[in-house]
């Protein structure tokens, strides 16, 4: 109970002190987050609004792809990029092992299913009539789809939702293809690693819970932003 | 409704704009600061696009010695050194595939074997320090007061004594093994006091400290994190490298620049100042008198030849 307590009040005086350090791991987890989430989106919203709106013959076998994604554990995503990016590795001369752009790369792959999985689930539940009537009234494709989406946009919000929690928590992956390299690949998750190794778990704690306030806060806008676009 | 999409697209122009700045073609990613613990330095090079990527033991990041030596490196060569701290067996095998510039661990037997596989030209001698038995105050095995780590583990082995394994293919798993193997014992996995966690140092004794188990620690990660591991105590190695009899305890580093032959992509020529560098008097000094004042010993005995 000490501990947790004294963590609590490490957490608020490491916020409160501009330490540099802390801000460049705040930083770095929110660029390689931030980015794979945007990829992920990129990627899987459209494919998953293709998957749900239009008949595919092998719809089933990618459904089932799609679901066994989502239940990938990371540290396997992790290792296949890390055989993938190494030097040794089919991809190895763009040196990308140990920087953001490995920890990106497994972590779109992480996010891809759920965005990709959800987004279709969702597309698949709006009405077929509201899709008619778009095209009766002379939508083009690209208008009918934004149209599915923007009536499927809680769905569609939740898997960003879900894709954001998987990939901001995760730390199998992007320890491993990342290496934790202080102010260059460190981010939140594989810092509570670090430090819970090490035994100082006020810092931990501390760490673990500025991750929390960063996830709630970003939760919290996007649920305001979903709220706003119902009324 | 139209808030919404308004909203939607801004996300999107954000996140794609963040992903353009990222992935602007520049070597380094945007996220290079100074490091705090370098001494201001009034003209920060412009940001050098060097760096030498060192792949090294959890135990020579974690006590603070690379943070205290580093500094001098990246000064004197304009060379930034990132950081990889895993275990031996990981650092190896990252040196193995190209993947690192230069290697700094401690198990011999796979030193000489990433020599003569290629990985490597030359390995040199760094520093060592010494491995230690830490165990619960009660001693239920009853080794306090052995002099050799064989018999320790015989008794342990004996007596059943919980015992806490790293399994994790570390330099301190490797001389573990030796230990038991000089003992004559294998250890299995139905052996239900032996416990192969697979983690590394400082997880495997804070689970020792937790559960009264027995382990093999270097001894700069005990001291490190003595004040974390109120129920345990040294049972045999004493309470400096001098006072450790047993000899098979010695724990000697070696640093090896990656083989360019082998591997085109490496930086050997920072990588071969970095090993001349890390076994110049100097640094050899430096090393010599890290944790001596917070441990009243030091941590690793320099002994590069010169």
């Amino acid at each position: 109970m000490e501990e947790i307590l004294a963590g609590l009040a490490h957490a608020l005086r490491l916020i409160f002190s501009g330490d540099p350090a802390l801000y460049e791991i705040i930083w770095l987890t929110l660029q390689v987050t931030g980015v794979a989430l945007g990829l992920a989106i990129l990627l899987g919203v459209p494919c998953g609004a293709a998957l749900g709106l239009y008949r595919v013959r092998t719809r089933g076998l990618i459904t089932v792809l799609l679901y066994t994604g989502m239940g990938l554990p990371p540290v396997v995503v992790g290792l296949f990029v890390y055989l993938i990016l190494s030097r040794s590795g089919p991809l190895g001369t763009l040196s990308w092992l140990f920087t953001p752009y490995a920890m990106i790369v497994a972590q779109v792959i992480i996010a891809f299913p759920l965005t990709a999985g959800l987004t279709m689930t969702a597309v698949q539940g709006v009405d077929p009539a509201l899709r008619l009537q778009a095209r009766a009234l002379g939508a083009t494709g690209a208008q009918e789809v934004w149209t599915i989406l923007t009536e499927a946009r809680i769905g569609v919000v939740a898997a960003i939702v879900a894709a954001f929690g998987g990939i901001i928590s995760e730390v199998g992956a992007v320890m491993l293809v990342g290496g934790n390299i202080e102010g260059k690949t460190r981010v939140l998750t594989t810092a509570i690693v670090l430090n819970t190794r090490t035994g100082d778990f006020d810092l931990a704690i501390a760490l673990g819970l500025i991750l929390l306030a960063i996830a709630f806060i970003i939760n919290g806008g996007m649920l305001f932003l979903q709220r706003n676009a119902l009324e | 409704m139209k808030h919404f999409t308004l909203a939607f697209i801004l996300t999107f122009a954000a996140l794609i704009m963040a992903g353009c700045a990222t992935a602007t073609p520049t070597a380094l990613p945007p996220t290079v600061a100074p490091q705090p613990t370098v001494a201001p330095q009034p003209t920060q090079a412009p940001a050098s696009a060097c760096a030498l990527r060192l792949a090294t033991t959890t135990s020579t990041a974690d006590s603070g010695l690379l943070d205290a030596i580093l500094p001098d490196f990246e000064k004197k060569f304009n060379c930034q050194v990132d950081v990889v701290a895993v275990g031996t067996g990981q650092a190896l095998e990252i040196g193995s595939k190209g993947d690192a510039d230069v290697v700094l661990v401690h198990a011999r037997k796979s030193e000489d074997k990433f020599v003569a596989d290629g990985h490597a030209r030359e390995r040199f001698d760094v520093m060592y320090n010494d491995f230690i038995v830490v165990g619960p105050k009660d001693d239920p095995a009853q080794i306090l007061g052995m002099t050799s780590s064989a018999d320790a583990f015989k008794q342990i082995a004996t007596k059943q004594a919980s015992f806490a394994s790293r399994g994790d293919k570390s330099g301190t798993n490797s001389k573990e093994l030796s230990i038991w193997a000089s003992a004559g014992i294998t250890p299995t996995k139905e052996m239900a006091w032996y416990n192969a966690l697979g983690q590394g140092m400082g997880e495997t004794l804070l689970t020792s400290n937790e559960k009264g188990m027995y382990t093999l620690t270097d001894r700069g990660t005990y001291l490190a994190m003595r004040d974390k591991l109120p129920n345990l105590v040294i049972i045999l190695g004493g309470n400096s490298l001098d006072e450790n009899k047993d000899k098979a305890l010695l724990n000697p580093y070696g640093v090896m620049a990656v083989n360019p032959d082998k591997h085109p992509g490496v930086q050997y020529e920072m990588a071969m100042n970095f090993v001349n560098w890390l076994v110049s008097p100097d640094i050899q000094k430096m090393i010599g008198t890290f944790g001596v004042d917070k441990f009243g010993q030091p941590l690793f005995y320099p002994n590069a030849k010169p």
